[in-house]
């Protein structure tokens, strides 16, 4: 047999969500024998946003399109050397690094004189050096080392002439793959920074 | 590794206030229900939760789904098991009814938890609880009751878990509590992520963005109110303050022209740090969210970065490569003396201080694995919980029991996922989430 203390006093407790309204009353001991009357709901108050209760947890329209760098401009054609898609390929729009380096190897720097003389003959354009780091590293510090090595690909092209009002940088950290398997191969190709051409991005 | 330190005692004495046993006048002398972890094998303690009684017709289903809810509260912290109602020898059937201890002792129950639910005018919800200590023949602290609407009856649920929890261990809960989180989906190499926000369990789940911009890393303010995430809206990584009632959004007015990422809110919630990259160095800032003004807290060519507070607000760990590798490092609120606290094999990152202030979890790297760990402030006694290809950015629950981390497999078709770990290595275990998913904050407990 037990004999349930009695309830008296309540202290109450707050609660408060966006969701929800909720009151909790605790039970205080007095004494003496008793039953559930004892349980009194001295509900103070209540604050409550409301929020909608949507069924579906999501409130946006799922619009997938991701716009990765660049400003709409056309490629144009390979053959001709004022492209982008030229300057993409025939020059090379990448650098690629060492392990947790952000330092320009020797092929690295001819394809930056590269950029850079092509840059020097196509002053329209501007461009946003990505910085790029491989998945083997955490978030935070893989975004400053892709930090670093757009950086690295910056100063040099500033050191070959090109105008520092048109050079942005942009890291990406591992966010951006473009080799997906987990292997040295991969990522050899995803520590890189990308020089992506633009107009009118000077500011 | 066996030091007093690092070894979890939650040794709860609940005799307190338990003098009204069933002997008239006796105070009870049976050994107090308790839990006591050490670094030795746990035997969980078995409890048992029947059917919650539904005070009226209306509440038959919440009383069941509410049961159900404190039941998977307990038994997935590992430290209790309950006991298969198959195995009940009797009920409770109404909740102010005599407790037959002998049928529960012979079940082998250690705890009972008894419970009641109604629904009243306008779908007020009410739930009462009670534990019992079935070993000690009492009940074991006081009566509880709560009210709310229909739709907070998880939240109800996990405030009864809380309570049978922190009364057995001594410890604060974490039922009710919510994780932000960036939901991802697609492939490696076109990954769509989005801030989302969930109740702890994985239960109500809600989108805070949509996938348009990448976003990273949120972490929740001290009160839970507000979010700090960094998104590439502008092109950019910058730095974002979301209201987490409204979904509004502002910009954290950082330096024009540079990078800013790694937020987190000062205990107090007035002061965010964070870091930014300017011509290719990082470094950590701290800014006044009110006024906006922003000092530099260090200076090094290297970089810094992830920055988080102790909980007094008066200490910055973070992390460094200034000594050639990522290590971990504290300094002063204002940047005074950076001290350097990781000095094992590898490399140490993502530094989150502990609610309790006695632990900095980190994730580590070494030997081409993946670690989420451990260490006490002074770098000492470090224990690393997991291993595998990737597990990365540790969150602490509000008590500093668990932690919450993200682990993503290896190769062309890796994806992410939530998982949590007691700060014993215990109970791994993966956390639902609707589809890929990084990057989790634990919020506060909820009021």
């Amino acid at each position: 047999m037990v004999a349930f203390t009695k309830l008296a006093a309540l202290s109450s407790v707050i609660f408060k969500s966006e969701t929800n309204m909720l009151t909790y009353t605790q039970e205080k001991q007095s004494s003496g024998a008793s039953n559930m009357k004892f349980l009194r709901g001295a509900v103070l108050l209540i604050a409550a946003v409301t929020l909608s209760a949507c069924a579906s947890p999501d409130r946006f329209d799922n619009d997938n399109t991701t716009s990765l760098g660049g400003a709409g401009i056309s490629d144009g054609s390979a053959s001709d050397p004022t492209s982008p898609l030229y300057f993409q390929q025939a020059v090379g729009d990448r650098v690629l690094f060492s392990v947790d380096q952000s330092t320009l190897d020797s092929t690295a720097q001819a394809v930056l004189d590269g950029q850079a003389v092509w840059l020097a003959a196509n002053s329209d354009y501007n461009a946003i050096i990505e910085g790029h780091a491989d998945e083997q590293g955490t978030r935070e510090y893989n975004l400053a080392l892709g930090a670093r090595r757009a950086d690295a690909a910056r100063e040099y092209l500033l050191s070959k002439g090109v105008a520092a009002a048109r050079l942005k940088v942009v890291s990406y950290g591992k966010e951006r793959p473009i080799e997906i398997c987990s292997q040295e191969s991969c990522y050899a190709l995803n520590r890189r920074s990308v020089t992506i051409l633009s107009t009118g991005l000077s500011s | 590794m066996m030091s007093h330190h690092m070894t979890l005692r939650l040794v709860v004495c609940l005799m307190a206030a338990m003098s009204f046993g069933a002997i008239a006048g006796s105070v009870a002398q049976a050994a107090p229900l308790k839990i006591e972890i050490t670094d030795g094998v746990i035997e969980p303690l078995p409890f048992a939760v029947p059917a919650f009684v539904a005070e009226n017709s209306a509440a038959g289903e919440m009383a069941q789904k509410i049961a159900r809810v404190v039941a998977e509260d307990l038994a997935g912290t590992g430290l209790f098991r309950e006991i298969s109602k198959d195995a009940f020898i009797s009920t409770l059937t109404s909740f102010g009814s005599p407790v037959q201890y002998a049928d529960w002792k012979a079940v082998n129950a250690q705890a009972l938890i008894g419970g009641a639910v109604s629904i009243g005018a306008g779908g007020k919800l009410t739930v009462k609880f009670r534990v019992y200590d079935v070993f000690a023949s009492q009940e074991l602290g006081k009566g509880l009751q709560f009210s709310g609407t229909e739709a907070g009856w998880r939240r109800m649920a996990h405030k009864v878990a809380d309570a049978v929890y922190s009364r057995i261990t001594g410890e604060g809960g974490y039922f009710d509590s919510r994780v932000v989180y960036v939901s991802e989906n697609g492939p490696k190499n076109n990954r769509k992520k989005r801030l989302a926000i969930m109740d702890y369990d994985g239960a109500n789940l809600q989108y805070l963005t949509d996938s348009r911009s990448l976003v990273l890393a949120p972490r929740f303010s001290p009160t839970g109110d507000r979010v700090l995430y960094t998104s590439y809206e502008t092109g950019f990584p910058r730095i974002y303050v979301l209201d987490v009632a409204s979904v509004g959004r502002k910009i954290l007015q950082t330096q024009e022209g540079t990078m800013s990422f790694a937020p987190r809110f000062s205990p107090d919630g007035r002061t965010v740090v964070y870091s930014i990259s300017a011509g290719g160095n990082t470094d950590i800032y701290r800014m006044d969210v009110k006024t906006g003004r922003a000092k530099r807290l260090t200076s090094a060519p290297s970089i810094e970065t992830a920055p988080s507070f102790s909980p007094d607000g008066s200490q910055i760990v973070f992390e460094s490569d200034r000594s050639g590798a990522q290590q971990l490092y504290i300094m002063g609120a204002s940047g005074s003396d950076p001290t350097r606290i990781s000095f094992g094999q590898g490399r140490y990152g993502t530094p989150v201080w502990s609610p309790r202030g006695d632990l900095i979890a980190f994730t580590k790297q070494s030997k081409g694995r993946f670690h989420i760990g451990v260490m006490r402030v002074d770098g000492s006694e470090e224990r690393l919980l997991t291993a595998s290809f990737l597990d990365e950015g540790p969150t602490w629950s509000p008590n500093g029991r668990v932690i919450m981390f993200m682990r993503e497999t290896q190769g062309a078709s890796g994806a992410s996922s939530l998982y949590s770990v007691d700060i014993s290595g215990r109970n791994l275990k993966r956390v639902r989430t609707n589809g890929g998913a990084s990057d989790p904050s634990w919020s506060p407990l909820q009021n």
